[in-house]
């Protein structure tokens, strides 16, 4: 149907001796927003930092726009990351800068611009997420969800190709998670981006999903379009759908050689 | 055979540990800015909170020691009639070990700690991360600034500390105490030469300048991004900084005055 | 970003540990920017030198006038050989002078002393003086002084 941005192929990931991925082959559609769900655990941060090449796999290759990122120099890597926007679970605002001047981080470092075209962009972009009222505060004076679309305002400040978006909804308010599901889909849409979103929000994330891929266990379970998924009859998928507390993914944490249950946020490369 | 496995796993880890130090230490100088302009901006930053904001510590701690020194060394030296050598003793003291061990250790707590410490939390929460992803290289836009501060500043600390070490000094025996300041002064110059005590005495801050950052750098880059791992971080910056800075004094008295 | 007030305190802070260095050089260790003054050399042999060095003064009335530069042994004398440096400004040192090596205070550093001669000749660049009283060791004090009170008695 639609031409393939990212490629997976049997990539194999462990860290610490744990493996997190076992062979994991996946493909993401260019031009679509694409939802990666799982448990927490599964690894789906690791996913966004593998394409990223911040973190290598044991074997497999990862393809982005038909390039095979981890095979790449630091400075054609740096080149590529350049078209990713990535959207931090944390926000990863930069703390001694203004918001303006966050936004402006990523023009002012790769592009020659002058001074007035970026401040112009910038308030372009702040107002495309609805705060150019923001633009001088410090990143410690914003609310999280403030924060979070400041920071989705720097992650497409190059307008990417590809931007990632490392759990949005998490800790969030429902009005905040409505702001950010229709900013995502509008961003996409209107600037024809391919969007990876890593998730555990089921509603949120079905609802602007054009492309759902569930990991657990290290696999890829079901791979296919929201209806599709819903529609699926594999138990692991349907507990993890509506949310069942025991089933195919138990409720007691093995007592011994369990491999893939620790949280991997926070393990920077 | 089980312990000596043992010796040789934990020495072949440090050794690892300290090549990826090393590795990092060269990557973090040898990255050219991309804007001059920038980078001159990073590191008055830098300066700032290393450097402007040690000085109230070190000129405090640089007065007190002087002004004990000169207390402790009047009440031995009057013992044999050359209450007048206390500027000498002062003045050696300072600037041969006082100086630039007192600064660093200081230095160590203050300004190293808190590098550790705001390294640690920009790797929390996830902006070292962030710069890779723009294509921007952390090391050269968060470490190298950090990294060239802290060694353009120690040594200026360690001067500054042993001027006013000397002032207090001069306070407490000329005028507290009544040794006449021409003998005071006249015995110190006749004693302390430029190259051999006050360029040694700098050489050491700068090497001990080298060592403090570096630690504090690489600790906070390295860290475990969780309050735990930021604390231990802190911590092993302040408890490594001040051994290294210890042990490489005994070093470089060694070679410099050791043949005294 | 860049605040002037920042810019302020690290060029001050700068200025600060500028001037703490020529403070230690110039009033601590009494080094002289005025660039190195004009000298002429003159040696001297002693029997025994005994712990003088090398930038120790060299004085006349107790007014330093020069330092010495090096000290080395004078293997056919089995002597030693001090080079000395002279300001060029004290150009009239007789050639019958008299030097000693003495001491400041009892524990205090060695020093050179010029007596000055009687001859109209004065000393030039390389010349020797040859009127020279080696450093008073002590243990060849309390031998002497003993010997001497055995053969009083």
């Amino acid at each position: 149907m639609t031409e393939t941005y990212i490629k997976v192929e049997n990539v194999r990931f462990s860290r610490a001796g744990r493996t997190i991925y076992e062979n994991v082959s996946l493909s993401i559609p260019r031009g679509k927003i694409t939802a990666v769900m799982g448990p927490s655990g599964t690894g789906k941060t690791t996913l966004l930092r593998l394409i990223a090449a911040q973190l290598a796999p044991d074997s497999g290759r990862i393809l982005v726009d038909n390039q095979d990122v981890h095979t790449l120099s630091r400075t054609d890597l740096y080149k590529v990351r350049r078209k990713m926007g990535m959207l931090f679970q944390s926000g990863a605002l930069f703390s001694d800068m203004s918001v303006a001047e966050n936004i402006a981080f990523p023009m002012e470092e790769h592009t020659q611009l002058s001074h007035d075209t970026i401040s112009q962009r910038v308030s372009d972009k702040l107002h495309s997420v609805g705060l150019r009222g923001a633009a001088d505060l410090m990143p410690s004076e914003l609310s999280g969800g403030m924060a979070r679309r400041v920071a989705l305002a720097r992650a497409i400040s190059l307008d990417p190709e590809l931007v990632m978006y490392d759990e949005p909804f998490t800790g969030q308010d429902p009005i905040s998670k409505g702001v950010l599901v229709s900013l995502i889909r509008q961003l996409n849409d209107s600037a024809n981006m391919t969007s990876v979103l890593v998730s555990h929000d089921v509603e949120e994330s079905l609802s602007i999903a054009d492309h759902v891929c569930i990991l657990s266990g290290g696999r890829v379970i079901a791979e296919g379009t929201a209806e599709a998924i819903r529609a699926s009859n594999d138990p692991q998928v349907k507990q993890f759908l509506n949310g069942e507390p025991d089933g195919p993914v138990p409720f007691h944490y093995p007592e011994k050689g369990g491999d893939l249950e620790r949280d991997q946020r926070g393990v920077a490369s | 055979m089980k312990p000596i496995v043992a010796l040789g796993t934990s020495f072949l880890d440090w050794l690892e540990a300290v090549g990826r130090a090393g590795i990092f230490l060269v990557q973090s100088i040898f990255r050219v800015p991309v804007r001059l302009n920038e980078a001159i901006n990073l590191l008055i930053k830098q300066l700032y909170s290393v450097g402007v904001l040690s000085l109230v510590i070190i000129v405090v701690s640089g007065a007190f020691i002087g002004m004990v020194l000169a207390l402790q060394g009047y009440s031995i030296l009057a013992k044999f009639g050359s209450e007048e050598a206390v500027g000498q003793l002062l003045a050696l003291a300072l600037l041969r070990e006082l100086g630039p061990v007192v600064t660093a250790l200081l230095f160590a707590g203050r300004a190293g700690s808190s590098l550790t410490a705001e390294i640690g939390l920009m790797k929390a929460t996830e902006q070292l991360s962030s710069f890779e992803m723009m294509g921007v290289d952390p090391l050269r836009r968060v470490i190298a600034p950090r990294f060239i501060a802290g060694v353009i500043c120690l040594p200026l600390l360690s001067i500054i500390f042993s001027a006013t070490g000397i002032m207090g000094g001069l306070v407490v025996s000329v005028s507290w105490l009544g040794v006449h300041d021409g003998a005071f002064w006249s015995l110190m110059q006749q004693s302390v030469y430029f190259d051999t005590d006050i360029m040694n005495g700098f050489i050491k801050a700068v090497c001990f300048s080298v060592v403090v950052t570096w630690i504090a750098v690489y600790q906070g880059y390295e860290c475990v991004p969780t309050s735990e791992g930021i604390g231990k971080a802190t911590t092993r910056t302040v408890v490594l900084g001040s051994l290294a800075i210890l042990a490489l004094d005994f070093v470089l008295t060694a070679a410099m005055f050791g043949d005294f | 970003m860049r605040s002037k007030r920042t810019e302020f305190f690290v060029g001050s802070f700068i200025v600060l540990g500028l001037l703490a260095f020529v403070y230690l050089a110039v009033q601590v260790s009494g080094l002289a920017f005025a660039g190195k003054k004009d000298t002429y050399q003159i040696v001297a042999r002693f029997d025994d030198i005994g712990g003088l060095t090398s930038r120790a003064k060299v004085t006349i009335a107790g007014v330093t006038v020069g330092t010495v530069e090096s000290i080395v042994l004078d293997k056919e004398l089995y002597m030693g050989l001090v080079t000395m440096n002279i300001d060029a400004d004290v150009n009239n040192i007789p050639i019958d002078s008299s030097i000693a090596i003495l001491t400041s205070g009892l524990l205090g550093e060695k020093y050179l002393g010029l007596s000055i001669g009687a001859e109209e000749e004065m000393l030039t660049n390389g010349e020797e003086i040859y009127d020279t009283q080696s450093a008073l060791v002590l243990e060849t004090l309390i031998s002497q002084f003993l010997f001497k009170s055995d053969s009083e008695d």
